[in-house]
Order: C-alpha cells, then sequence, then structure tokens
C-alpha cells in the first residue's frame, strides 16, 4: 500500500461525494433551459442538502430502528463503492478489492436497506414503492453482472482495476461488439438503477407513479439529506462506471501527481459529457408504463447475454 | 423529435427577467437558506388559487429560480402553501399536515379565502380563515393573487 494508493482512495471518495449533488443541479439545470426556464443554479442540490442536515429528523409513530439505520447504510454502501471502483486512478490502495460482485452486491446492499425502511413506514405508498424497487432491482442485477461479465472476459479478471487497465492499454477492444452490446445494457441499467426516465421520474409528485420517491416519503432533516446525498452519488458511481468501460482514456494507471490530476479532469469531463447526454435526452422521452419497465430490463440481460457470448468466442476464436 | 428541437429553438428562454428582491425579513433559522421546499395545502379552495400557483412553478415566472420546489410530502416541506377557506372536511388533514413537517416550519396562507374565508366566509361547510387551524406566517392578499406576489412571498423564505 503506497501513499499514491492511500491519496487516490481518499480523493476517490471525497470527489464522488462532492460532485453527485453537483450532476443532479447539472441534470436539472440543462432540463430548466431546455424548456425556456432561468433554473435553480447547479449548486442547488447542495443549498437543499446543507439546510437538511440542519433540520431536526421527525421519526413516524410506529417506525423501527430500520427507518434510522437505512440512510446511514446507504450512505456507507455508496461511499465503499465510490473508493473500490477504480474512476481516477487503477493503482488506487483498494484497487485489489475492486471486484465486480463485491460492487454489484455493495449497490444491492444499499437498494434492500432502502426497500425495508419505506416497508418499515407501514404507509401504503412506502410498501407500493419498496416492491416496485425489488422487481426493477431484481432485473437490473443480473444485467449488470452479465454486462460487466462480458468486459472481464478479455481481461482475464473480476477486477475492475484491471479490466479498466487493460481497456486503457488495448484500445481495439473499445469498438468490438462486445463492447457495444455491453454499452447499451449498461445504460439501461443506469438509468433503471438511479431512478432516472424512463423507469422512474425523479421530479414526479405524484405518488402512484413513484419508485424511488414513494420509499422515501416518510423521511425528513438530516435522514433525508442523507438519502438525497446517497442517491445523487449512486448515480455518480453509475455512471463514472460506465464512462470509465466505455471511454477509459485519462484514468491513471501510473502513479504520480500529473496522473492523478489528469485522471481527476478526464473523469469530471466524461461525467459532465454522459450527464449532459442523460438530462438532454431525458426531456424528449416520457416514463414508461410500469409493466413496460420488465421488457425493457429485460432486454438489458439479453444484450449482456449475448456480449458473454461474443466475448466467450471472440476470445476462443483469437486465442 | 425534430419538431420539438425546432420549437425548443425558436421560443429559446421564455422566464420574465427577475424583479427586484423584496426587502427581507427572517423569520426563523430556515429562512434565507438559498432553499425552500414547499408542500401545497388545498383546505377547500375553487382552484383559483392553484392555477395561479401553478402558474408561478411555469415557465414564464419559473420560481424555481429562486431555489423553490414543490414536494410531495410535508415531511420534505420547509413551507405549506394552504389555499382555500377551511372546510370541516379538511380542518383535520391540514392539523395532521402541520404536524407531519418537521419544525420550526413556515405557513403561507394564499389568497383571500386562506386569510379570511373572502366569499365563502359564513358557509355552512366552512370552519374558518387557517389562521383558525394552524399559526400562519405569512398572508397573500388577492382573489387570486398574482403570480408575481406569490412568488415575493416564497422569496421572502429562501432570501434570493
Amino acid at each position: 500500500m503506497t501513499v499514491f494508493g492511500v491519496v487516490t482512495a481518499l480523493l476517490q471518495v471525497v470527489l464522488v461525494a462532492a460532485v453527485g449533488p453537483i450532476l443532479v443541479g447539472v441534470l436539472r439545470q440543462l432540463r430548466a433551459r431546455v424548456e425556456g426556464r432561468v433554473g435553480a443554479g447547479i449548486l442547488q442540490p447542495w443549498r437543499d442538502l446543507i439546510k437538511l442536515l440542519r433540520r431536526e429528523p421527525i421519526s413516524a409513530a410506529g417506525t423501527s430502528w430500520v427507518l434510522i439505520l437505512a440512510p446511514v447504510v446507504l450512505m456507507g454502501t455508496s461511499l465503499a463503492v465510490a473508493v473500490l471502483v477504480p474512476y481516477v486512478s487503477t493503482r488506487s490502495a483498494t484497487a485489489n478489492s475492486s471486484d465486480l460482485f463485491a460492487v454489484v452486491a455493495l449497490l444491492l446492499v444499499g437498494t434492500v436497506v432502502l426497500t425495508l425502511a419505506g416497508l418499515d413506514t407501514g404507509t401504503a405508498f412506502g410498501g407500493m414503492g419498496a416492491s416496485r424497487e425489488i422487481t426493477i432491482a431484481a432485473l437490473v442485477e443480473p444485467a449488470v453482472l452479465l454486462a460487466v461479465f462480458a468486459l472481464s472476459l478479455p481481461a482475464g479478471s473480476t477486477n475492475l482495476a484491471v479490466i479498466v487497465a487493460r481497456r486503457v492499454s488495448d484500445q481495439a477492444q473499445l469498438a468490438s461488439p462486445v463492447s457495444l452490446l455491453v454499452v447499451v445494457a449498461l445504460t439501461i441499467v443506469t438509468l433503471a438503477e438511479a431512478g432516472r426516465l424512463p423507469v422512474d421520474n425523479p421530479a414526479t409528485h405524484l405518488e402512484l407513479t413513484m419508485i424511488h420517491e414513494a420509499m422515501v416519503l416518510e423521511y425528513s432533516g438530516r435522514d433525508l439529506a442523507l438519502v438525497e446525498w446517497a442517491s445523487s452519488i449512486r448515480l455518480v458511481i453509475l455512471l463514472g462506471l460506465t464512462a470509465n468501460l466505455f471511454l477509459p482514456w485519462g484514468v491513471a494507471t501510473q502513479a504520480g501527481a500529473l496522473a492523478l490530476l489528469v485522471g481527476v479532469v478526464a473523469f469530471l469531463a466524461k461525467l459532465l459529457l454522459f450527464g449532459a447526454v442523460l438530462g438532454i435526452g431525458e426531456v424528449f422521452i416520457a416514463k414508461f408504463r410500469l409493466f413496460r419497465v420488465p421488457e425493457l430490463l429485460a432486454g438489458a440481460v439479453v444484450l449482456g447475454f449475448l456480449a458473454v457470448m461474443a466475448a466467450f468466442f471472440l476470445v476462443q476464436g483469437s486465442g | 423529435m425534430a419538431g420539438l428541437i425546432r420549437r425548443l429553438r425558436r421560443v429559446g428562454r421564455i422566464t420574465e427577467p427577475a424583479p427586484a428582491a423584496p426587502a427581507f425579513e427572517a423569520f426563523t433559522d430556515i429562512a434565507r437558506s438559498g432553499s425552500a421546499q414547499v408542500r401545497h395545502v388545498d383546505v377547500g379552495s375553487c382552484n383559483g388559487c392553484e392555477i395561479e400557483i401553478a402558474a408561478a412553478f411555469g415557465p414564464v415566472y419559473d420560481v424555481e429560480r429562486f431555489g423553490v420546489r414543490l414536494t410531495a410530502s410535508p415531511r420534505h416541506a420547509d413551507v405549506l402553501l394552504v389555499t382555500g377557506a377551511v372546510t370541516r372536511n379538511l380542518q383535520a388533514p391540514l392539523r395532521h399536515t402541520y404536524e407531519a413537517a418537521p419544525a420550526p416550519r413556515i405557513v403561507i396562507a394564499v389568497g383571500d379565502c386562506a386569510r379570511n374565508c373572502g366569499v365563502f366566509a359564513g358557509g355552512h361547510g366552512v370552519v374558518g380563515p387557517v389562521s383558525d387551524v394552524v399559526p400562519v406566517d405569512i398572508e397573500i392578499a388577492g382573489c387570486p393573487p398574482r403570480p408575481a406576489e406569490i412568488i415575493a412571498a416564497l422569496r421572502q423564505v429562501t432570501g434570493r
């Protein structure tokens, strides 16, 4: 464990935690501009969070420790993933642990804890949101596992740091059929897991159409701030992972301050690019009917499966 | 989609320029943090005030640029925007909504009905103005009040 590794790991957590709300602000600002409005500015989610952190959390009557623990666990797992995944550098102190299955499992722990909190409130909307979230998670997890597994076959490892490092050094892989199938699958997965259109509408006020929002209706004050903050971090985690797998340029594969700086700038630029595409794309689509969401996600699973098959045959063919 | 893009380009920005900031006076410690989550509560309105509130959040007035956002839950809210004269059926829901919001919450009575029952004063189903049920911090006069007046009151809360 080198000094560079430790610095990188800490830098990644701070960077992802700080950028999360700003990315949400950028998405809202882009939408406002396209709609002809002025918008609240990209720092508005941070203003909301700082205000919420100063407000009292209310525990609704009949709720248990699950409701209090859930935001902390959600935040903890999100930050853990932010350390593990190679966003800025593949030479982080935690690179050996950045296993694909660990990352997916950590994300799933956050999802499950939040659904338990939704059930714990005992309200109709909390339970409804929890059941929808689990339905979607059950379809998202195999898709993301298959998709990244397809990328791990050429690299010969399920370690994300190894996969990204391999893609930096061997850029012929980036335009391969495997890559193209996986990019579509991972994009669908990101939209579903982060609760964006067309799977879930983050701006809705209508409880009947909510998924993520329905589970957090009972949260207030600093508990709500933690949930909202962690949700924005999850968006950065998923968008950043997709971005780094398909545009791996700039990720530091060597130790050194300059490489780290390039890594940070490249990560922010990629995030901004993917965020802009997402934010403007969302203006042109409507939310899917709930019963069509499984069809979309099943499509992602099929694409992931095809990518695994293609990767297997291509590796066999070339080797 | 091409038609939509053409229209977006032609229309451009439609929000009117922001009027000068009102004179701010501090209400509570959450006021002037640059952010206010608003829960709208209709306790017996004729929907006139609702149309004006919707206009305030629309593209022309765009109250969101001052840090105001509507929420779906009173637990998320800093501000309760109450419209209409309080009717018997909604007296208890209004009190529950007030108690569900984390303290300190700011109650804004929107429109003449919320202030003094307006034309519905003395009606058999009417309990009274909003201030009879929950404490009111800001009152907005008008039947219905103009969006600009609603926005001026909300800017008092966000301090922007």
